[in-house]
């Protein structure tokens, strides 16, 4: 069908666009007319559109793109790593999310120390474990300044609990539960009577709650002791936290749906489980995953247990930014009390700056889709006495097997004891690697 | 002839012989190098793009390599060994195994037969030729996804389906043989009308007289479909194997996209779906970033790859020779 010339010239326009393409690649950003233009590279919800407005307004030579807006953690972060590994393509700000902190914090080289820009006099408007988290383990560095904590509640389904016959104002709901064995009683109060939907959203989610709340409460560190040594199997936050998530898989409790996974996100829409422990941020998750249909069958109780926090990120500068000054400048906007109030009234990320935390803009703020539950109380009543769980080198990696072992006793794959055999070695093998 | 040259010109030989003779041998340099002149750009270009990866993740393989870390170390085979004893890269070996063995012998089984239905006398024939192609026309990721719901344990289709008959809902994603076919099912999606394709355009090539002194012969359709077409498809049906070892061996997007949710790339709890370029990627990049040991599953892949290319053309080589010895 088709002739040897055409085929021929075919080859040669792929070579030639092959070779342009390859050197478009290598032109550089120089705008020219002497205004900058910062990139920052988030992930998740931020809610910072209208502080970068307020800024570029007051800083004429100055121009804001953000990328990765509604990216999950999981695609972000291998991607900045490339960033800055191959020392090129990350924005001038960028997010770090606090489990993945200790992983660039080992390798401060790729920031910039932002001690030697004047962040030092800044220490007094965070949290202090949340300034100190930003610290590398000599202090000598600061790599990001705190934007977020992530609080702990217990959201629930007000439907399901009405046709379960428990109660549903939050208050009544918040003394169910004082602690997590009544939450599982509550749990099979609310499975026998067979609405239809699990008690809880999947074993994991809870899990790292409960193992966060529990370690912040007694050691202060989870899966590594503060000098960097893995306990896993000897840490007994780590056990007590897996036992409590056995009993509420043995109480037939979960719905085993794999956290962000499409079936989770499915379940929400489905009205498939009726609670999921709640930081902060989560509220956001629900809101998009559940949808308008949802709006005001949600509400937020306290959490069983007592306070801890899960999640919050960092912003921090790579060094292979061009426009450092004007970077840092950025960076500590956003994570001014002011900035931190704004990005919580667009997107509830709960702020890390004490004198944020007691503006009546955020202990006044209520949330419409949560049936109007004082989420500013809820949340910040527990920020400001939260004691920060120490995260050691290999975190994220062993929190992986840990957790998927979780997963494995709640699919059915493996009994608790097998369960927890896997997680001990898998564990050790990851923080090996 | 011999008068011809007989009559030419006594004096003229020597001016004429120079000019042309340095014409000759330009042509000659011509014809000689020309055609890896015209072929060069593709070689620069694969140098560039893939030797120097090729090479560079050799060396990098050889190193304890945090991908953030400052100094690499040099620690020769040892990524290499430890590789050997690590039961979960032997299971993502086993994993992408299957998953191939499963997803290419029905695949180019399927497209043999769509190819020769697709050679028939068929009303509006050059429309039922492009629609096999559509499947492949589109996005991996979009398949995926809708894939990954239809095989969803409590929301998909395929498992209300099995309901309707009687059958117990199957975890798709929790259950490493489902997990295979499931993924198979995708791969094939995209893949068999391509081949099917490619399979047409050599059948066609097969002059029309053969059947007919095969259908004189009384051979039905069926034997014709054996005795003609397969054998003479062989070349054809090897290049599509070993593009398809290729393809298959390297399966990513897939299996990837097909487990959703919070560190996807270990293909489930228990790694029941994680392929070798998954676990390379899990390695390479988060959560370990050992770039080290990430470069050199990355080579075992391609020797493997080798290999099952090489075990391929052998096997059809030998069930090709029967054939043709009967021709």
């Amino acid at each position: 069908m088709t002739g040897i010339f055409p085929r021929r010239r075919l080859a040669a326009l792929l070579a030639t666009t092959a070779l342009l393409g390859a050197t478009a690649c290598g032109g550089g950003d120089a705008p020219g007319d002497g205004t900058v233009t910062l990139t920052v590279d988030v992930f998740g919800q931020f809610g910072y559109d209208a502080l970068y407005k307020e800024y570029m307004a007051s800083h004429p030579g100055v121009k804001i793109v953000e990328r990765g807006t509604g990216s999950n953690l999981d695609e972000y972060s291998p991607k900045l790593t490339q960033w800055l590994a191959a020392g090129k393509g990350a924005g001038d700000v960028v997010a770090i999310e606090e489990g993945l902190l200790v992983e660039y914090k080992a390798n401060p080289q790729n920031f910039v120390n932002l001690l030697d820009h004047g962040a030092a006099d800044l220490r007094g408007n965070f949290l202090e474990w949340k300034w100190n988290q930003g610290l590398t383990a000599d202090g000598k560095q600061l790599i990001g300044l705190g934007t977020d904590v992530g609080g702990i509640a217990m959201c629930y389904r007000k439907d399901l609990f009405a046709k379960a016959g428990l109660p549903t104002e939050r208050d009544e709901v918040s003394k169910l539960w004082p602690t997590w064995q009544d939450y599982v009683a509550v749990g099979e109060q609310f499975t026998a009577k067979n609405t239809g939907a699990s008690f809880l959203d999947g074993a994991t989610n809870t899990f790292n709650t409960i193992l966060l709340q529990t370690a912040g409460n007694t050691t202060g560190y989870s899966y590594y002791d503060t000098s960097d040594n893995l306990v896993v199997d000897s840490n007994p936050a780590v056990r007590q936290a897996y036992d409590t998530t056995m009993d509420i898989i043995d109480s037939g409790l979960s719905g085993k749906y794999g956290s962000w996974s499409e079936e989770w996100v499915a379940a929400f829409k489905q009205s498939k489980f009726a609670t999921i422990a709640c930081p902060s941020w989560m509220t956001g998750v629900i809101e998009g995953n559940a949808g308008e249909g949802a709006k005001g069958k949600w509400d937020i109780a306290q959490v069983p247990g007592n306070g801890g926090n899960w999640g919050g990120s960092f912003l921090a500068v790579p060094k292979q930014s061009k426009h450092q000054a004007e970077a840092i400048e950025l960076a500590k906007f956003l994570t001014s009390a002011k900035g931190q109030i704004g990005a919580f009234n667009a997107k509830g990320t709960l702020p890390s700056s004490p004198q944020a935390l007691d503006d009546p803009a955020i202990t006044d703020s209520t949330n419409a889709y949560f049936s109007g539950a004082p989420v500013g109380k809820i949340f910040s009543a527990g920020a400001k006495s939260l004691k920060p769980v120490y995260m050691g080198p290999k975190n994220q990696a062993v929190r992986t097997e840990v957790e998927n072992a979780v997963r494995t006793v709640d699919l059915g794959q493996r009994s608790p004891e097998q369960g927890w055999t896997d997680a001990v070695t898998n564990a050790k093998k990851a923080a090996a690697k | 002839m011999a008068v011809q040259l007989d009559a030419r010109p006594p004096a003229a030989p020597a001016p004429r012989r120079s000019h042309p003779d340095r014409g000759h041998r330009l042509a000659r340099l011509d014809t000689r190098f020309s055609p890896y002149l015209y072929i060069a750009p593709f070689f620069l270009l694969f140098a560039v793009f893939g030797l120097y990866p090729l090479g560079y993740t050799l060396w990098v393989s050889l190193h304890d390599w945090d991908l953030l870390g400052a100094s690499p170390t040099f620690v020769g085979a040892q990524n290499y060994r430890q590789l050997m004893s690590d039961p979960d890269f032997w299971n993502s070996v086993v994993n992408t195994l299957g998953i191939f063995v499963l997803s290419t012998v029905p695949q180019l089984l399927l497209a043999l037969w769509l190819a020769n239905l697709l050679n028939r006398q068929l009303r509006g024939r050059t429309g039922w030729r492009m629609a096999v192609l559509v499947p492949n026309v589109t996005s991996t990721a979009a398949v995926a996804i809708v894939f990954g719901v239809l095989f969803g344990r409590e929301f998909g289709m395929i498992n209300w389906l099995l309901d309707l008959v009687g059958i117990d809902a199957i975890d798709w994603k929790a259950n490493r043989l489902a997990s295979w076919v499931a993924i198979s099912t995708m791969v094939d999606w995209r893949w068999t009308g391509y081949n099917a394709l490619i399979f047409l355009a050599a059948m066609q090539a097969i002059p029309r007289d053969l059947y007919e002194s095969a259908a004189i012969d009384g051979a039905g359709r069926a034997r014709q479909f054996w005795s003609i077409t397969v054998p003479l498809l062989k070349p054809t049906i090897v290049f599509a194997v070993i593009i398809s070892t290729i393809g298959g061996l390297q399966l990513f997007t897939e299996p990837r996209l097909f487990n959703s949710g919070t560190n996807a790339i270990r293909g489930g709890p228990l790694r029941e779906s994680q392929t070798m370029t998954m676990y390379m990627f899990e390695n390479a990049f988060a959560p370990h970033y050992n770039f080290g040991y990430g470069s050199a599953v990355a080579w075992l892949l391609f020797a493997l790859i080798a290999i099952v290319a090489a075990i391929n053309v052998l096997v059809l080589r030998r069930l090709g020779g029967g054939r043709e010895g009967t021709r």
